[in-house]
């Protein structure tokens, strides 16, 4: 019996099955026995009944990426399974269990050479009162992971709480029919003994962690309009502020949701919003206007496929253009992009942090990937960047809210405050807030407001640097999960390969990533668009060694670790 | 004696900034600043306790021109970004300006949700029934035979009943008020301010540049005949059936405002993470 | 629209001259306004008919003083003389101005707010009980008759404006 690492499982099923119940139940079972895991999940076009796929990927280590191949399939049915074939690899080692009354594995199983057994799963299931098909799925797949049935059987009683005693029975016997059936089923491998940890640990998405993050970073207002796949951010901030003594409100639009935080933030109340791509589009105008006015505000941009209403459920990583260059006239402001789910939570206080500090708006390119999968993760270290403005109080004198200052940033009168009276404005201004269409006031503000963002310190949490060699991987967003598993297994290969991932985009850092850079002779940049955002961009702002690779593909199917690796190797 | 009236602690030149507008000589906002002036004398308020809030137009450049807050910001969300800042500031009096195009057009939804939402502010819309501001467009107001050179022999389309509009969207206090006549504008601005809740004002503001036809709308304004009714059946009817020059507050509602409970809980954030905990 | 409703109450002589003298102070803010208005959309000429305008009214209010002698009629004013509907009748109409007005312009401008101040004091004088106020105001409305026929005889310095005065060749702008 193999002992490995990390096994991955993908469960399939349709029309009310609960394919994803039960994948997100085994992650639970699993992470609270110790291992690390990451759960995403793929579906069908409908709203309710369609064809689900829950992949469950289980490990010692935390892991943000998905295998290039999963080791279990089960199939609580088959119907439109095909559609998942490019997603869910198996190969001659993977175990298939399929229901003989589920419809027909689809291609994707019988031509891959993968070992198929049937176990009647639906007839099990009639023969428990109130019994489910996918509670004897959820007892096979632990019995086969090696997790006990207490382990098994405790998230679906937390699930299962208020639906009362009787639903809780069935799903143990359920779970108990599964553990006996797979009993007799070579799996041939076993997930190698968690280590020992006193860490904390937390189990969340990234949508869920970003919504932490800001709240950690002092966003007390949000404005919400819900958009596929940023919805959840806002979900768990509308009880979560109010906890903490803020509000979420919810707009009419997407215009009025930016408009909304702009409102909070003038008012001295750090604000925040969260969206996808086309509703980021809708906010680009009052972007341009946070950032003349010199408004703190985050926009979190839960990227998803595009362009236009694109594939609202997929991954994809091709805002960047927009977040970067989107703002009509030269509008420098923060562009950030967390690289993991936990890192969602870090990337969305700092951004708070750094929108606050420097009076400008920030958007975090976060993705759907990220955004919607769960992942068994340490409970993050508590850090320092908690939002404080610069305000001016004690006012004597003709207050000038945009006066110049060596650092670019000058203090911000409240509202409330007596004798900072001023009118914020997009109007061109002079350094007292009044418009004017003068050269020289335009230009000492336009000069204001990039020196503030550039001659500040980010400090080391630009970018993840790792590695040595003459040979770099430059990545972004949530590929960095996947570059690292590549890197990780070249090194084990004897090739050395360095990791270079910004988490902040804009302001670029010319010096820092020329340091990054130093010595490495040749680049493979890896992306999710399909135009080349991010080499444009690097190529826009950096200088770039001159051999350079672009490994880019745009959604719907994540860049996988494999695929990374094999680029590298290739490159010799 | 003679009756005293009340002495105000403020005068309405402290609410007026250094800043000269750029209004045309004879454009009704003149006297809408001189209301709004008055009216905030009036109420006592410190000007630092006031934010004007506006969009883009003439009638939305008011802000600078007084001495509180002031948000000039983009074009049709000024209810929008005053929401966000009432919501979270209930303790400054919110005011909003807009006009026919800022107001009706680009923040017609706008409108229908700050009507709906109910947060306490007033909001002022200076009516001229055209865009002054980019020379003279038809405006959701504009009469459908008014001819310009975007709409050649007017756009055929009928204006819309804006305060209708308020009312069904559910406005807490609904008003027209001409600004030829700024005492009385004032007067009706106080109660705005004082009515908790969404505030509607209609200030009907000619355009000396692009509409000097308006100038014939002083003798066309007259008191509303009836007192402000509280019930909106009899308010609908009422102002469905006016002719546009019915001036007054014409109604008052007694929704609750919305506002949230906002402020330190006292709750620490540790406990938020207690829905992650393995 | 009638004047009376929302004119201040005038019960005794104290407040007659309050009132008489807000007029004019009144008066004065206004054609200040309209002089800063001309200035700003450069109309130089104006400018100095508004400014002068102000002067003479200042100096009218100066005279009210005097006539109240110790009595602070700034003071009382302040106080009550409150003109809730209509504006204060000496003050110059604002929906008038044009960037491109005249001197003559502005001499009618005031010609109607020295008739309506006399129409003003008119009204008291047939209405008071007071024969000290009845006295009083019938010496302002003389005040009055004098300030409208001062600017009759200015206005004949000035010819009635051709047809095209408000001619602009210049399109408006569009700021925003």
């Amino acid at each position: 019996m193999a002992k490995l690492p990390s096994i991955s499982i993908a469960i399939v099923g349709s029309g009310g099955a609960g394919a994803l119940t039960t994948g997100n139940s085994l992650l639970e079972a699993a992470c609270a026995a110790g291992w690390h895991g990451l759960f995403t999940r793929t579906l069908g076009p409908q709203i309710r009944g369609g064809e689900a796929a829950a992949l469950v990927r289980l490990a010692v280590h935390p892991v943000e990426c998905l295998p290039d191949r999963f080791d279990l399939l089960i199939g609580i049915d088959w119907l439109n399974a095909h559609r998942f074939g490019s997603e869910i690899k198996v190969g001659p080692g993977t175990l298939v269990i399929s229901d003989p009354q589920g419809g027909d594995p689809p291609p994707m199983v019988t031509q891959s050479g993968a070992r198929v057994v049937e176990i009647p799963m639906k007839e099990m299931a009639k023969a428990i009162r109130d019994g489910r098909p996918n509670m004897i799925t959820l007892g096979i797949a632990g019995r086969l992971l090696g997790l006990s049935i207490e382990q098994v059987v405790t998230p679906i009683e937390k699930r299962l709480a208020d639906k009362g005693p009787a639903a809780i029975e069935a799903s143990q016997s359920g779970i108990k029919a599964g553990f006996g059936v797979a009993a007799g089923i070579d799996f041939g491998m076993q997930l190698a003994p968690p280590n020992a940890r006193a860490t904390r640990r937390w189990l969340l998405s990234g949508n869920e962690a970003a919504a932490l993050g800001a709240i950690r970073g002092g966003v007390r207002f949000a404005a919400a309009y819900p958009i596929t796949p940023a919805t959840e951010v806002l979900e768990w901030l509308a009880p979560s502020l109010a906890k903490v003594g803020g509000v979420l409100l919810q707009a009419e639009d997407e215009l009025a949701a930016i408009n909304m935080i702009i409102g909070s933030s003038f008012g001295g109340t750090p604000a925040l919003t969260a969206t996808s791509g086309p509703g980021l589009s809708l906010m680009i105008e009052a972007l341009g206007l946070a950032t003349s006015a010199e408004i703190p505000i985050v926009v979190v941009d839960v990227m998803r496929g595009g362009p236009s209403t694109g594939i609202p459920t997929k991954s994809e990583q091709a805002d960047l253009n927009i977040a970067v260059y989107g703002l009509h006239g030269d509008a420098p402001h923060l562009v950030l992009a967390p690289q993991s789910i936990g890192d969602c939570m870090f990337t969305t206080q700092w951004a708070t942090y750094l929108a606050e500090t420097l009076q400008s708006p920030a958007i975090v390119l976060s993705d759907q990937f990220m955004g919607q999968a769960r992942a068994a993760i340490d409970r993050p270290a508590d850090v320092a960047f908690i939002g404080a403005r610069s305000v001016a109080t004690d006012i004597v004198g003709a207050y000038e809210r945009y006066a110049l200052a060596a650092n670019g940033i000058s203090p911000m009168a409240i509202p409330g405050t007596r004798g900072g009276q001023y009118t914020a404005d997009g109007l061109t201004h002079s350094e007292r807030g009044i418009p004017t269409s003068g050269t020289a006031d335009h230009r000492a503000q336009l000069d204001k407001r990039r020196d503030k963002l550039e001659h500040f310190n980010f400090g080391d949490h630009w970018a993840t640097v790792e590695g040595a060699g003459d040979v770099a991987v430059l990545t972004w967003g949530s590929v960095t999960s996947a570059a690292r598993e590549a890197t990780g297994r070249a090194a084990a290969d004897g090739i050395n390969v360095r990791l270079i991932a910004p988490r902040l985009l804009l302001p670029a850092q010319p010096e820092r990533m020329q340091t990054a850079l130093d010595g490495v002779k040749r680049i493979l940049i890896v992306e999710q668009t399909h135009g080349g955002q991010f080499h444009r961009y690097l190529r826009a702002h950096y200088d770039l060694p001159t051999q350079v690779r672009v490994l880019n593909r745009p959604g719907p199917l994540p860049i996988m670790a494999g695929e990374i690796y094999r680029a590298i190797t290739e490159w010799r | 004696m003679s009756t005293v009236d009340t002495r105000l602690a403020r005068k309405p030149a402290e609410y007026k900034s250094d800043i000269k507008p750029i209004w045309c000589p004879g454009c009704g906002d003149y006297h809408v600043l001189m209301s709004f002036t008055r009216a905030f004398a009036q109420l006592g308020l410190p000007p630092e306790q006031i934010v004007v809030v506006s969009g883009i137009g003439c009638s939305s450049r008011i802000p600078a021109y007084t001495n509180c807050y002031g948000f000039h910001g983009v074009h049709g969300r000024s209810l929008a970004l005053a929401a966000g800042l009432k919501v979270t500031r209930p303790d400054l009096t919110v005011v909003v300006a807009s006009g026919d195009g800022d107001g009706y057009s680009i923040g017609g939804n706008h409108f229908l949700h700050a009507c709906r939402r109910n947060i306490d502010m007033t909001y002022v819309v200076m009516d001229n029934r055209i865009y002054g501001m980019t020379k003279g467009q038809p405006s959701p107001t504009t009469e459908p035979e008014f001819d310009t050179a975007l709409s050649p022999g007017g756009t055929r389309v009928r204006p819309f009943h804006p305060l209708v509009v308020a009312l069904a969207s559910g406005a807490n206090f609904i008003a027209r008020c001409f600004s030829g006549e700024p005492n009385e504008t004032a007067a009706v601005l106080v109660e705005a301010i004082k009515h908790p809740g969404f505030s509607f004002i209609e200030i009907l503001s000619p355009c000396v540049t692009f509409r000097p036809d308006e100038k014939s709308w002083k003798d066309l304004v007259h008191p509303a005949p009836v007192t402000a009714t509280t019930d909106p059946g009899k308010a609908a009817r009422r102002i469905m059936t006016d002719d546009g020059f019915n001036l007054g507050i014409l109604y008052r509602g007694n929704r609750e405002p919305f506002q949230p409970a906002i402020g330190a809980t006292g709750v620490d954030l540790s406990e938020l993470e207690k829905d992650f905990e393995l | 629209m009638s004047k009376a409703a929302g004119s201040p109450k005038v019960a005794d002589l104290n407040d007659l001259l309050a009132v008489a003298y807000q007029i004019e102070i009144d008066a004065v803010e206004r054609y200040n306004l309209l002089a800063d208005q001309m200035e700003t959309h450069n109309n130089p000429e104006l400018v100095k008919v508004f400014r002068d305008l102000a002067r003479a009214e200042n100096i009218h209010g100066e005279e009210i003083r005097r006539l109240a002698g110790d009595f602070d009629v700034a003071a009382h004013a302040r106080q009550i003389a409150k003109f809730e509907r209509s504006e204060s009748p000496e003050q110059a109409d604002l929906g008038s101005a044009h960037y491109l007005m005249t001197p003559w312009h502005a001499l009618q401008l005031s010609l109607a707010g020295e008739e309506r101040a006399l129409a003003y004091f008119t009204s008291i004088v047939e209405t008071a009980k007071d024969p000290k106020v009845k006295n009083m105001a019938a010496e302002l409305v003389e005040e009055e008759a004098e300030h409208v026929n001062l600017v009759h005889r200015l206005l004949r310095r000035y010819p009635q404006p051709s047809e095209s005065w408000a001619e602009d060749l210049d399109p408006p702008v569009s700021q925003e």
